[in-house]
């Protein structure tokens, strides 16, 4: 009995490895799940809501993906990392795509060897501090304590804006948002900085929101974006195009109320070519032609997906600002589908 | 005349490894030994086999790259400029400094609680027994918690310090007790007779040393005399003397001034501050592990029989000193072996650090130097060595005391 699991177990692994060494995109078809790692819970970008479904901005994209590739937005494993063991559990496969904030730096690309496909949030670091400390810029921060989030970019900026403009500060180190909100709000530190759209989300909620401001200075870029592992070019391109799809569908007009009557066949080109009705790039992807149809269909456009997980209804309420579409004087902008 | 007859020579064949029973078994085990080291140098090389297919090749050339970060509790010089190995030295440092604290207060706490458990005052008693179960079945996590967050909403911040109708104050305008830490008065040399502040803390170090040596001298002389005479002469006062006059007369010469804490800015400036954190995880640790230590000095203490408190009854000694001198030495030899266990627990508990914000080495090389350069796997090693090291290390200094203490046989 022993002896069977054991070679049963062998050959479960031997099968995984040959399995492994084939494109990632056959392995989700065959599989029938993308694997896809979000955060473990951030309101907005990607959290379980209270049926146990995941939801939020970063989803979005996973399940685009998912609807792209095997039809079925549903057809995701979301896989919860920390700041922690995302890249690991990307690089050793255990995710097919990697979507969960994170910023597009040079030594993430090259150094740990991932492609980044493009950029679904622009985003950058801010302060906020309680009004009654009369600050009005964080160049008069010198000597404050600082709460910041732990494993992030925003300990290097932090680093770097005090140390160009010579003046000091104390750093508090917060493993979570929630606990860094309490330590913030207890008077434990002056300045709590992270990403403005986390700042702004964590504001949303205090009592007294007016209390606290969010100073001018954005001290970094960060460009969060989804991102998969270096030397598989066709699934790159694959979980690239799915994103641009959304974006370029915000661009033309296409939204998930319309899809159904502009894929029935419209008059401008490049409509036709995105849901498939002409053109083969579909079939050039490795993907049926209704591919970006159902990537659309999964959450709608990229503005309907801002709109109805971070955008200004919703009690994160995040303005579209740099995250506008390109013709609206943002930086969302997609290569043409032709 | 005796025939001498040699003793039939032995000869050694091969097929005895198996046959014989005197070499049976260390055949077997040689065998055992080999297929053991086969199978780890297998699984290593499938490891790294498939860490290269994976694309991860495991480097330690980040170690000298630029921090880039700050950490809030330095113990040696450190900023952002420096490189990943210094970080990780700096939370090594942090680490020991709270294990190091932690484990003498929990000893402290646990001496304390254990012999007062087996108080015969009933209140006492009870308290004690209170104690041990509540903190001892808690998760050390949410002590750590509970004392943080308890610290942080109760005491002041630096800025209710401020201004003419300040609602706090400093304590004798000497210390202040913030929710960011305690800062106390910092001692200083005003003439010190060197320029380095550290070369006259090793002076006053030499000092101490020598006054602790003359004190044994003048302790052994007064041996002596008992010894000879039966009557032993007062060393009180002498010995009082031979720590403070030098002391106090280098103070005098190098000018002991103390630099106190004041608010400037955001925060107090000047003086010492003992970190909130530190605060809290040092605190939490020792209240929490000298529960276990309690029960293990009350294990010992009833280790010890009763005869033994009885006769030193019988012999005339107050119920402290039969304590002192007779049952708590003869208890340590069943303490001292489970409170070595219970120093491993504080020293690696302590990575629980990172969730008050306190930069230990698992905060520093296992969090952001693990996040900012993605070689996880190279860090968890890393820690795995420190942590493995330093347990190693004070299990051994613990069992050359144990063996100090325990019974001499001979």
């Amino acid at each position: 009995m022993k002896k069977s699991v054991f070679f049963g177990a062998l050959t479960v692994a031997g099968l995984a490895a040959g399995a492994a060494a084939a494109g990632t995109l056959d392995d989700v078809k065959a599989r029938g799940k993308l694997n896809c790692g979000v955060t473990t819970g951030l309101v907005g970008f990607a959290a379980p809501d209270a049926n146990g479904e995941w939801m939020g901005f970063d989803v979005g994209v996973c399940r685009a993906v998912a609807a792209a590739v095997l039809g079925d937005p549903k057809a995701v494993e979301f896989v919860p990392t920390t700041g922690k063991t995302r890249f690991t559990a990307l690089a050793s496969g255990e995710i097919d795509m990697l979507a969960r904030n994170t910023t597009w730096t040079f030594s993430r690309d090259v150094d740990l060897k991932f492609t980044f496909v493009g950029v679904n949030y622009y985003d950058g670091q801010g302060f906020m501090v309680p009004k009654d400390l009369g600050v009005s810029s964080a160049k008069e921060l010198d000597g404050a304590t600082v709460c910041i989030q732990t494993g992030t970019t925003t300990e290097l900026n932090l680093a770097d804006f005090f140390r160009s403009n010579n003046i000091s500060y104390e750093p508090v180190p917060i493993e979570t948002n929630a606990e860094a909100q309490q330590q913030y709000l207890a008077g434990a530190c002056d300045v709590y900085t992270t990403d403005a759209s986390g700042l702004a989300a964590t504001r949303a909620t205090f009592e007294d929101p007016a209390g606290h401001v969010l100073l001018p200075e954005i001290i970094s870029k960060e460009p969060l974006g989804p991102l998969v592992r270096h030397g598989d070019d066709n699934w790159g391109d694959v979980v690239r195009w799915s994103l641009n799809a959304l974006i370029t569908a915000e661009e033309l007009g296409v939204t998930s109320a319309n899809i159904g009557e502009m894929a029935a066949g419209t008059n401008n080109p490049e409509v036709n070519r995105l849901l498939g009705t002409e053109g083969t790039l579909g079939e050039m992807l490795g993907l049926d032609a209704g591919w970006a149809k159902a990537a659309i269909m999964a959450g709608g456009n990229y503005g309907e997906l801002f709109e109805g997980n971070i955008g200004e209804a919703t009690p994160i309420g995040l303005a579209r600002g740099l995250n506008a579409q390109w013709t609206n004087g943002g930086l969302i902008y997609s290569p043409p589908f032709r | 005349m005796t025939t001498l007859t040699d003793p039939p020579k032995a000869s050694f064949r091969l097929s005895m490894l198996i046959n014989d029973t005197r070499y049976r078994s260390l055949t077997f085990q040689a065998i055992a030994a080999v297929a053991l080291a086969l199978a780890f140098v297998y699984l290593g090389n499938n490891l790294m086999q498939n860490l290269r297919a994976a694309g991860l090749n495991i480097s330690y050339s980040f170690l000298g790259d630029q921090a880039g970060y700050d950490i809030n509790q330095r113990l040696i010089e450190y900023d952002s400029q420096s490189t990943h190995a210094r970080a990780a030295l700096v939370g090594i440092l942090n680490t020991l400094l709270v294990a190091f604290l932690a484990c003498i207060t929990a000893t402290i706490f646990g001496v304390v609680a254990g012999v007062l458990r087996l108080s015969n005052n009933w209140i006492i008693s009870k308290l004690m027994a209170v104690y041990v179960e509540i903190f001892r079945n808690i998760p050390v996590l949410i002590w750590i918690i509970i004392i943080f967050t308890i610290m942080t909403a109760v005491m002041p911040g630096p800025r209710e310090f401020k201004g003419d109708n300040a609602t706090s104050s400093m304590f004798l305008d000497l210390v202040a007790f913030t929710n960011r830490g305690v800062y106390i008065p910092m001692p200083f040399f005003e003439n010190g007779l060197f320029g380095n502040a550290a070369l006259n803390w090793v002076l006053v170090l030499l000092v101490a040393m020598g006054s602790w040596y003359a004190t044994r001298k003048a302790n052994a002389r007064a041996a002596e005399v008992q010894a000879e005479t039966g009557i032993r002469p007062n060393t009180f006062w002498t010995n009082l003397a031979i720590w403070l006059a030098p002391f106090i007369a280098l103070m005098f010469i190098m000018g002991l001034s103390w630099e106190v804490p004041a608010l400037k800015g955001f925060n107090f400036k000047g003086g010492i501050k003992v970190g909130g954190s530190l605060i809290a995880l040092w605190f939490a640790l020792s209240i929490y592990t000298g529960a276990f230590i309690a029960e293990n000095v009350r294990a010992g203490i009833q280790a010890v029989s009763k005869g033994q408190t009885e006769a030193a009854a019988a012999l005339g000694l107050r119920p402290r000193r039969v304590m002192n001198l007779v049952v708590l030495p003869q208890a340590l030899r069943v303490i001292i072996p489970p409170l070595i266990s219970q120093y491993l627990n504080i020293t690696k508990n302590s990575s629980l650090a990172i969730l008050v914000g306190y930069a230990d080495v698992t905060a520093t090389l296992g969090g952001i130097t693990l996040n900012q350069t993605g070689r996880a796997i190279e860090c968890v090693l890393l820690l795995m060595l420190f942590y493995l090291t330093a347990s190693l290390l004070i299990s051994m200094a613990m069992n050359v005391y144990n063996a100090s203490v325990k019974l001499k046989e001979r």
